[in-house]
This record gives C-alpha cells, sequence and structure tokens, in this order.
C-alpha cells in the first residue's frame, strides 16, 4: 500500500527522488490523463449544459433553460420513447435468444466451437457494417419482401424499414442479432460452473430435465442475468452508430434516439449547450441503471466476504 | 440429460441450433454473394440470390474506383486511415495499459486503488459526455481533421479497459515474487521487463484484439472529428452509402462493406478464443 521510499543509509531522499523521477513518470502520466480527461470532460460537458452556447462554447448561466428546451422538443421525447421500447425489447430478446442458445450448446452437441464461433461473430464487425448490410436485407423493393415476390407470393409485406411505427423494430431485430451471442457467451460460462454435485443430487432424486433446469440450474444463473441485463441496457442507451447506417433516425424522426439527438443539436443545429444538456440527460438515465447495479454488487461483494 | 444418444429430443435440438446458425450466417452469405454480382444482376432481383456470372472487378472498383465525393480513389485510403490509427492506438494502449496494471496490482502507491477506480469508471461514461471537450482540445491543439488526433484519444480512452484487463489479470501474481525481487534490488522497470512482461502473452494479445477490433470499428469519433479523405473507414461507408443513393450501386457497396469488415473477421477467426475472453472480462469485473 505505502509507497516503496529507499530508505537505504547514506542516500540523500532527494537524490533518491530524482533518480526515481522515470518511473513515477511512466506511473502518473498514463494514469492522471485518463483519470483527469474523464472527470474535466465531464465537468465541462456539465458546464456547458449550463451555457448559452450555440456556435461556439460561451460563459454565461442560463439554468435549466437548455434542459428544458430538449425536454420539451419533438426530437427528444420520440428518441425517449424509442429508448424505452428498444431498450426494453431489445434487453429481453437477446437475453432469451441468449439463455437459448446456452442451454442447447451445453448438450455436449458436435460442433459446439464451430456454432459458438457463428454466433459470436456479429460482435467482431462494426455496427456501421451490421446497420448497412440489415438495411439492404429490410429494404422492401430489394431485400427480403423483393425476394418473397420475386418467389410468386407477391401478396408478402415486410416492409417495416419505411413504416413509422414499426421502423424501431428493424433496429431491435438488427441489435439482437449482433449481440446476442454476448448474452450467450456470459450465459454458457455461467451453465459450465454449475456445482456438479447440485446437478447429481437432483438426478438422484430423479429430477428429468426440464425440472433440473427451472429448479436447479437456473436460480445459480441469475446473477449472470442481471450482469447482462444491464451491459445490453448499456449499449441501447448510447446505441448511435447502428441506427445511423441502418434507418439514420427515420423515416421522419420515427427511429431517433438520444444519441442521435444529443450529436444533431451538437453538429448540425449548432445547439451546443442543448446538445450538451441531452448528453448530460443521457448520463442520467445511465446513471439510473448503473447505480442500482453498483449498490447491487456492493451488497453481494459484502455478503460473499462476510458468508 | 448429458449423454451422447439419438434420441428425437437431440435431433430437435440439432435442428433448432442448426436453423439459427443459418440465420445468424445469412447476412454474411447474402453480402458475400452480393459483392460477386453485377449492380445490373441485382437491381432486376433482389439483393438476397445467387451469382450468375461471378463479378470480381466489384472487388477491384470498390478497392479503388469509386467516387465519394470528388474523390474517385475507391476505399483504400479510408483502410489506409483506419489502420493508421488503429495501429498505433491498439499498441500504445496496450503497452500504457500493462504498465498502469502493473502499477495499481503489483507495485502499488499511494492513491493506487483511487486512481484505478476512476480510470475504469471511462468504461461507462458514455462518448455523447466527451465529444465536447475533444471538439475543443482538438481544436486549440491543432490535431483537428487529423489522424494523430484519433490516435491520441483511442489511446487514451482505451486506457480504461486496458489498464482494467491487465491489472486483473496481473493481480493473480503472487505478491511475494515481487517482494523477493525488490529485496534483490530490482527497480519499478526491472521487474516489469523481467518478471511481469514473460508472464503477460496471454493477456497482451486479449487487449490487443480487444483494443484493434473496438478502434477499427469505431464510427462516432471519426465522423465527428475528421471529414473527407481523413476519415477512417467506417465513416466513408456512410458517405458512400449516401454518395451512391441516387443510383446505386450494391454489388460495389457489398464489395465495400466486405473488405472493411474483413480485418477484424480475420482476427476474430484467428484469435477468437482471446477475442470471448476479453468480452467476458470486460464483463465480470
Amino acid at each position: 500500500m505505502t509507497i516503496a521510499v529507499s530508505t537505504r543509509p547514506g542516500r540523500p531522499a532527494a537524490f533518491d527522488w530524482v533518480r526515481r523521477l522515470p518511473e513515477y513518470l511512466t506511473i502518473w502520466v498514463p494514469l492522471l490523463l485518463s483519470a483527469a480527461h474523464l472527470i474535466a470532460f465531464t465537468l465541462w460537458t456539465i458546464w456547458i449544459s449550463f451555457t448559452p452556447s450555440t456556435l461556439v462554447p460561451v460563459s454565461g448561466w442560463v439554468g435549466l433553460r437548455n434542459y428544458s428546451a430538449v425536454a420539451a422538443s419533438r426530437n427528444w421525447q420520440i428518441a425517449l420513447d424509442n429508448l424505452l421500447l428498444f431498450g426494453s425489447a431489445f434487453v429481453l430478446l437477446s437475453l432469451v435468444t441468449g439463455l437459448v442458445l446456452a442451454i442447447l450448446l451445453d448438450q455436449r452437441i458436435r460442433g459446439e466451437n464451430v456454432l459458438r464461433s457463428i454466433f459470436l461473430y456479429p460482435l467482431a464487425v462494426s455496427f456501421v457494417v451490421t446497420g448497412t448490410v440489415w438495411s439492404w436485407l429490410l429494404n422492401p423493393g430489394l431485400g427480403i419482401q423483393k425476394l418473397v415476390h420475386d418467389l410468386g407470393w407477391t401478396s408478402f409485406r415486410f416492409d417495416w424499414l419505411i413504416d413509422r411505427d414499426m421502423a424501431i423494430w428493424t433496429i431491435v431485430i438488427a441489435a439482437i442479432w449482433q449481440s446476442s451471442g454476448f448474452a450467450m457467451a456470459l450465459f454458457l460460462a455461467g451453465l459450465r460452473s454449475v456445482d456438479a454435485d447440485l446437478i447429481k443430487a437432483a438426478q438422484i432424486d430423479g429430477a428429468g430435465p426440464v425440472r433440473m433446469y427451472r429448479r436447479v440450474i437456473l436460480p445459480t444463473l441469475w446473477p449472470i442475468t442481471i450482469t447482462v441485463i444491464v451491459i445490453q441496457l448499456q449499449f441501447a442507451i448510447s446505441t448511435f452508430d447502428l441506427v445511423r447506417a441502418l434507418t439514420n433516425g427515420g423515416p421522419g424522426i420515427a427511429t431517433q434516439l438520444p444519441a442521435l439527438v444529443v450529436y444533431d443539436l451538437m453538429f448540425q443545429r449548432s445547439l451546443l449547450g442543448r446538445g450538451a444538456a441531452a448528453a448530460v440527460l443521457m448520463l442520467l438515465i445511465l446513471l439510473a441503471v448503473l447505480l442500482p447495479y453498483a449498490a447491487w454488487r456492493y451488497v453481494q461483494r459484502r455478503r460473499a466476504i462476510h458468508a | 440429460m448429458r449423454e451422447r444418444t439419438f434420441a428425437p429430443s437431440r435431433i430437435l435440438i440439432y435442428l433448432i441450433v442448426s436453423l439459427i446458425a443459418v440465420a445468424w450466417l445469412a447476412p454474411l452469405a447474402v453480402v458475400v454473394l452480393n459483392s460477386l454480382r453485377t449492380n445490373e444482376e441485382i437491381a432486376q432481383g433482389s439483393m438476397i440470390g445467387w451469382p450468375q456470372h461471378l463479378a470480381w472487378s466489384n472487388y477491384a472498383t470498390a478497392w479503388s474506383g469509386f467516387c465519394v465525393a470528388e474523390t474517385c480513389a475507391g476505399i483504400r485510403p479510408y483502410m489506409l486511415n483506419s489502420a493508421l490509427i488503429t495501429i498505433p492506438a491498439t499498441i500504445l494502449s496496450t503497452l500504457l495499459g500493462a504498465v498502469a496494471g502493473y502499477a495499481v496490482s503489483l507495485w502499488r502507491f499511494r492513491g493506487d486503488n483511487w486512481i484505478y477506480g476512476i480510470v475504469t469508471l471511462g468504461i461507462f461514461l458514455p462518448q455523447q459526455m466527451r465529444l465536447l471537450p475533444w471538439t475543443i482540445v482538438l481544436r486549440d491543439t491543432g490535431l483537428m481533421n487529423t489522424l494523430t488526433g484519433l490516435v491520441v484519444i483511442h489511446t487514451i480512452q482505451g486506457l480504461s479497459f486496458t489498464t482494467l484487463f491487465c491489472r486483473n489479470y496481473y493481480v493473480a501474481i503472487p505478491h511475494e515474487l515481487i517482494r523477493a525481487a525488490r529485496i534483490d534490488g530490482a527497480g519499478f522497470f526491472r521487474i516489469f521487463w523481467r518478471i511481469i512482461l514473460p508472464l503477460s502473452p496471454p493477456i497482451l494479445v486479449v487487449t490487443v484484439i480487444w483494443q484493434f477490433t473496438h478502434i477499427w470499428n469505431e464510427f462516432l469519433y471519426g465522423v465527428t472529428f475528421t471529414t473527407g479523405q481523413q476519415q477512417p473507414v467506417t465513416a466513408a461507408l456512410i458517405a458512400l452509402s449516401a454518395a451512391v443513393a441516387d443510383i446505386p450501386q450494391h454489388g460495389v457497396q457489398s464489395a465495400a462493406v466486405i473488405i472493411a469488415a474483413l480485418p477484424t473477421l480475420l482476427i476474430y477467426l484467428l484469435g477468437g478464443r482471446y477475442f470471448v475472453r476479453g468480452l467476458t472480462a470486460g464483463a465480470v469485473k
């Protein structure tokens, strides 16, 4: 814990300090740069959100005016509605998909490694690529609908991409495709670490596979489930690239999300104060998810130590 | 439930898993097939189809032919930009993260827990909170619209991840080892070089793969802080779709998408195990 100050006799402390300067610099410069930029940038953005800045940052104080302007805008309201729908649908569905995949892969099946690689490869690809590819597949005049029409079933409709009410679901689809593998990987790790004695005991009691999962195995997975939910929510809240490439917020502003509103305010409308306020609101939404999680983790850890 | 038999239930399991696997591979297959079809062929049918004859020329056009805005150099300059951003930023952030992780886990100094805690908060802080400050910093330092600017950003921001990865790995190294080396008179650098680094290859591979994938795939900073010929390939792909919106060239665009995705896909194929370890290491802190 204590800093290693050499106490060898005969060496003046000042000399020691100079001798160890490279070491101090190597330790502190990167860490301080990282920590300082995090704190300073956060405070800086918060400060800008209280100023009347438009094209360039200016000093001044407008109180919460930027916040009320953002909150009252239709763009932001739609973004919040969308975030609620997208966040819950995406988290729930990717959780279910990931869990089902993990359970299926845990049945000692052949080719598990290949299958796992297939479900995880989308995570190695950028959201821009994913969004672009899905924008082609879901484009009614180009993708799946067109294919089915060409095959002769001309009454088939799958035009969510250009349907104001359904467009947000295209983002749900692409996001599930991209990141269910992540939930699968975590669940699989969890399944593999279930106590073998527990399973053996349940088998001796005559539990069938369904009962085994419901009563014995799945209950041990809930801490992982919470971690997956929090990480996927964090992703949902800051989603930007995927929407930018898939729908660009459209049709109209039907698939607007908070991160797009921030970008729009800052760099397209040059309303820096409002853009900063929207970014701070995003941070608050994120904290509403992360703080309870951190508290839960803390309690868990305390229990683990006392147990 | 865990023995290898071919009961109907097992056939059902294979059927379901295979169907999902096909669905997961389908988007990739569609793009690969499209990259080999001519634009006219795609325009006549749909994006989903088998190439009539292989149009390899799409790749040549995508690599060095098509036009974005006024320049017609294909995707090549943007791939180069991405490489010139990603490689230095990956190496720097990994190296600095390894030293920082070693310092906070094994060397220990006053305030180490505090600074480590703050650094790891960077994993959660949304990019949107840093956009304006970075804009101002880059403008004032003359690094706006330069590759160097993006290298600096990704190095500093990457430290949150790389320090976390390395610290969690080094924590498992017995302290006695370090203490013994210090009694023998080894200093900070010598211990790092002689003891820590030789133990590090697994975590360095995880960190490098993680950083490379994330920096290569990053879009928001690329599109915000660079324009035109300085953009990374993710931003260029969006610019390309916008540029050809009137006369779509889906064959060429598909080839461009494949080229842009290839580096990270190859790394995933070669180092999948380490990639997954990075994913779960980031999740379970």
